[in-house]
């Protein structure tokens, strides 16, 4: 995932001459496309061990509410996504040789927000994608027009960012994305249940 | 056999209604509605753009109220219901955006732009094909019931977030012209052919509901003979 992450960094950043004017704009949404395609990965392995080995039964056998382990699973890629985007970091800043002065923890404030927002529904989208017959086809699909606020506040967020703005100017974005974060970790805490019956 | 007849039943008396109200609305939106004087002659596709995504709406929130039925309910009807209008949704939804591409090549010059309400009608049909291809992709009826109707009621919540967040990040398209702020409002004989012409789209998605309606009976009652069939022939 970390790899993967890296090399579409890289990648992009080959599409651009060194130093060419259109790199500051485009960066943040060359970061965000890192992201959302390595969190991508890492969301659609989140069920299919246990679906695959049948351990998924054990699980839902176990004596605790199912919101509990859809929680579980949330704060399991989150932390793995979180990681790959921290260490990511460094090296899309040394590439796109990027100056952020004193607002990396607002960067990583906002990374830290999208991110909540990407799980949180990623998972719930990963326990039904497993069963279908196309799993990694189908989880992109599902998963990107319900993330769009996401992406769109993260990649203007992180624009504003790097053009060195104002705090007030990027408040908005994260009204929406805590918004975004509150309203469906707790409208995927609720349904869950209805994923996961048998 | 009596939902059969009665589908049937309702389908004739609505095809005949929707039959000559066609006829009168095409009447108005081509003969009788005078020519908008900024815009010309393609100001009247606004009558079929209109229409056909207040019914894209309408479609979609009848997808997540009967999405919502069928969880507490568990009633199979109650998803091909939604399955349908979600179906219908996707249609009336590329009518809009067609439609809209089209009036808006000569006005705007050109025929897309990220508006907010123009991203976000983009945004929902990307969410509906979505929902019917995980439909189909599950297989197991059931099961691709239940996800089919969780996942609708994320996309419908998701629409308003996505509407703010694009109008945050730009807009362009018209103000709404019916009770709109000042400045607004519509001749009466063009608030009359939209209203009516509103009508028709109503009985046309009614129409193709009970159309579609028709088939899933016909499929059941299939479904139903090859049972029995294969049972008695054990």
């Amino acid at each position: 995932m970390l790899i993967f992450c890296l090399l579409v960094v890289v990648i992009f950043s080959f599409t651009f001459d060194p130093g060419s004017e259109y790199t500051k704009e485009a960066a943040p949404g060359i970061l965000w496309v890192a992201f959302t395609f390595s969190g991508m990965l890492g969301l659609n392995r989140t069920f299919s061990h246990e679906v695959d080995t049948g351990s998924i039964h054990g699980i839902l056998l176990a004596p605790i509410d199912r919101g509990a382990i859809y929680l579980g699973k949330t704060i399991g890629s989150f932390i793995f996504m979180f990681i790959v985007e921290i260490f990511t970091l460094p090296f899309f800043i040394v590439l796109f040789d990027l100056n952020l002065e004193n607002h990396f923890l607002q960067l990583v404030t906002i990374i830290f927000l999208a991110t909540i927002g990407f799980v949180a529904v990623g998972t719930l989208f990963s326990a039904m994608t497993v069963h279908t017959k196309t799993r990694e086809l189908m989880l992109p699909i599902l998963l990107f027009p319900v993330m769009i606020p996401v992406i769109l506040a993260a990649v203007n967020a992180t624009g504003s960012i790097l053009n060195l703005d104002e705090w007030s100017k990027i408040l908005g974005w994260i009204r929406i994305l805590v918004a975004f974060d509150l309203a469906f970790i707790v409208l995927s805490y609720l349904t869950f249940d209805f994923v996961v019956e048998e | 056999m009596e939902r059969t007849t009665l589908l049937r039943k309702m389908q004739l008396i609505i095809g005949v209604l929707l039959f000559i109200g066609m006829l009168i609305s095409l009447y108005n939106v081509f003969i009788m509605v005078p020519t908008e004087k900024k815009m010309g002659i393609v100001q009247r596709i606004f009558y079929f753009h209109v229409p056909s995504a207040m019914m894209s709406f309408l479609a979609f929130f009848t997808v997540a109220g009967f999405s919502i039925a069928f969880l507490v309910k568990r009633n199979l009807w109650y998803d091909r219901v939604a399955v349908i209008c979600g179906e219908i949704g996707v249609l009336f939804t590329t009518i809009a955006l067609i439609t809209g591409s089209i009036w808006a090549r000569p006005i705007w010059n050109t025929y897309w732009s990220w508006d907010a309400r123009l991203t976000t009608f983009l945004i929902l049909w990307f969410i509906y094909v979505a929902y019917l291809m995980l439909r189909d992709y599950v297989g197991e009826d059931e099961r691709g019931a239940r996800f089919a109707a969780v996942f609708a009621i994320i996309g419908t919540l998701d629409i308003p977030i996505v509407y703010f967040s694009i109008r945050w990040w730009r807009t362009l398209h018209p103000s709404p012209v019916i009770a709109g702020g000042e400045g607004s409002g519509l001749h009466p004989d063009m608030a009359y052919t939209l209203f009516f012409s509103m009508i028709v789209f109503v009985f046309l998605f009614l129409f193709l509901v009970i159309a579609r309606l028709r088939v899933e009976n016909s499929r059941m009652i299939l479904a139903e003979i090859k049972r029995t069939h294969i049972l008695s022939s054990n």
